[in-house]
């Protein structure tokens, strides 16, 4: 293409804007490079010092106190599935039914202003005070800890994520998709579920599962609610109830360096469970959809 | 001929601003009606009026009377449940739900009567049929509707827009997003199915209104500019505004 003599005195010079260019992807490659390198970093310390405890007693054995044989994480595992399980069983419903309104039915009500506004402050909050809080109006009255109460917290923390989410991902399904169950005579409430949810699927899930796996590591708001207990998870509604976070605190807390491979290798299997639980669902869904 | 719908006074409004004004209309019943102007002139903000589709939305408003046989649909008595079921829409993207090609057209059939699976089947295969689109689906009616082509979506939404047997089909610019070829099947088909429905159909193509309606109303600045039949409109307007619209002038 030729220029006017006009335009051609002022062009901007190649060279500056390449230089730009090539700045740019240099930086965003740097950043992602740090970010896949710290994870993949985490994921090599945690594979070099827990894979060396890792034997079927130790999976299969419940823990026990310093010094006595065959201690394992198995008790842990379970209370760990049985506080996130209860507390995803009652939260999700609950969550997804909030941003189910928030998206489709009060978008621009008082009362959605207000739920947004206090699903971010509670999404901010740090999660001790949770388990502070579930400590002052459950562990306390109930006059002890239990797996129950951690699943409370759990659930405090994951209920705006949840709610979050689904609102963000219904407002992504265009209006039009709408209109036209609508326009078919399908009601409000039908069109959500049949037309709406069932678009915003995949989304949906994955947002849930997300919610899950960050919960399935917090620690602080357990310390106050299920504790620990060298013991099966038996008394899940009356009884401090093992679980993986505390007992990899505890663990690594231990003077003792055994204790503390024990630690490394619950965190292995923990990260494990997560990865597993999110691969799976993947594919699960990337499978059905579309 | 009959008259299936009347607007009589219709206006409209998105909050505060008005988009229609005083808009009268007379619709044919087993005709196609083109609805033709420039952008933002109100085609669809009129078209959504027909199935009241619009009180989707809390600030849109609509006064005076749309008569559908006779009776004022835009009376609060009127169940609009009901009214949709008579009055399809086809919008201007195809819609297909997320489910299989067959659920998609029996969507609507199982939301309105209880039937029998047979029933069902031998509806659905009615309406792919209606809708041309049968003998390209027929063996994968078991597949997801998301997967077929952007022509085959949208006769696919015929399909399930004509499955319950409505009296009225709207269709907003429904061959805008689509290739030619795809075009020319729609407008073949809506010629067909002009013998059991009343279309009205919005369009930019000025070909294609003229290849396809009998009568033709051009919107300017949410009024209804001039309304007759389309042989008219097309070779001899009354108004000047219409006939630079139509060459091409303006729009
Ligand atoms: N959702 C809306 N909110 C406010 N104004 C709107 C909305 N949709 C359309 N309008 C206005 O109404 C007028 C008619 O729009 P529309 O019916 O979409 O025109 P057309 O379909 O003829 O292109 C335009 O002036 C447009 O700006
Ligand atoms: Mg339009």
């Amino acid at each position: 293409m030729s220029y006017s003599s006009d335009l051609n005195r002022c062009r901007r010079p190649l060279f500056f804007r390449k230089l730009t260019d090539t700045v740019l992807r240099l930086f965003s490659f740097a950043a992602i490079s740090v970010a896949v390198g710290g994870m993949g970093w985490i994921l090599f310390c945690v594979l070099r010092y827990g894979v060396g405890v890792l034997d079927w007693g130790f999976l299969l054995n419940p823990s026990r106190p310093f010094g006595l044989p065959d201690n394992g994480i198995a008790n842990a595992v379970l209370g760990t599935l049985l506080i996130t399980g209860v507390s995803a069983a009652i939260t999700v419903p609950l969550g997804i039914a909030a941003g189910i309104y928030l998206s489709e039915f009060g978008r621009h009500s008082r009362i959605a202003h207000f739920l947004r506004f206090s699903a971010n402050v509670m999404m901010g909050m740090p999660s001790i005070l949770v388990g502070l809080f579930v400590y002052i109006i459950f562990v306390v009255p109930c006059g002890h800890f239990s797996g129950f109460a951690g699943s409370l917290a759990l659930g405090i923390i994951m209920f705006p994520v949840v709610m979050r989410t689904t609102e963000d991902m219904l407002a992504m399904v265009p209006y039009t998709l709408r209109e036209s169950a609508l326009a078919l005579g399908m009601t409000r409430a039908r069109t959500t579920l049949a037309v709406v949810c069932r678009s915003a699927r995949n989304g949906l899930v994955t947002g849930v599962l997300l919610a899950i796996a960050r919960v399935s590591g917090e620690t602080a708001p357990l310390l106050f609610t299920a504790l620990f207990a060298d013991s099966w998870p038996n008394r899940f509604f009356s009884a401090p109830t093992a679980n993986m976070p505390v007992l990899i605190t505890q663990y690594a807390d231990s003077p003792f360096p055994t204790v503390q491979s024990a630690a490394w290798g619950a965190a292995l299997v923990i990260t494990l469970l997560v990865l597993t639980l999110n691969i799976f669902t993947r594919m699960v869904f990337r499978e059905r959809g579309q | 001929m009959a008259t299936k719908i009347s607007a009589r006074n219709l206006n409209f409004f998105y909050g505060n601003h008005q988009a229609l004004f005083d808009n009268n209309i007379d619709i044919e019943a087993n005709s196609i009606t083109a609805v033709i102007g420039p952008s933002g002139c109100g085609k669809s903000t009129h078209l959504r009026i027909y199935n009241r589709i619009f009180e989707l939305y809390r600030d849109q408003r609509a006064s005076g009377e749309l008569l559908l046989d006779g009776v004022n649909v835009l009376d609060k008595k009127v169940d609009v449940l009901d009214l949709r079921r008579r009055v399809g829409m086809i919008f201007q993207k195809p819609t297909p739900f997320p489910m299989s090609v067959f659920d998609n057209v029996a969507y609507p059939l199982r939301l309105h009567f209880k039937l029998s699976r047979a029933e069902i089947a031998e509806r659905v295969e009615q309406a792919l049929i209606g809708a041309s689109i049968w003998d390209e689906v027929k063996d994968k009616l078991k597949s997801s509707g998301l997967a077929l082509s952007g022509g085959q979506q949208q006769r696919l939404c015929i399909a399930r827009a004509i499955a319950a047997e409505p009296e009225v089909l709207l269709m907003d610019e429904p061959t805008s997003a689509i290739d030619p070829v795809a075009t020319l099947k729609i407008e073949e088909l809506c010629l067909r199915l002009k013998e059991k429905f009343t279309i009205v159909i919005v369009t930019h193509n000025m070909q294609q209104a003229a290849r396809i309606s009998d009568f033709t109303g051009f919107f300017y600045k949410g009024r209804i500019e001039e309304f007759g039949t389309t042989e008219k409109i097309f070779s001899n307007p009354d108004k000047k505004r219409t006939e630079e619209y139509i060459t091409g002038r303006f729009g």
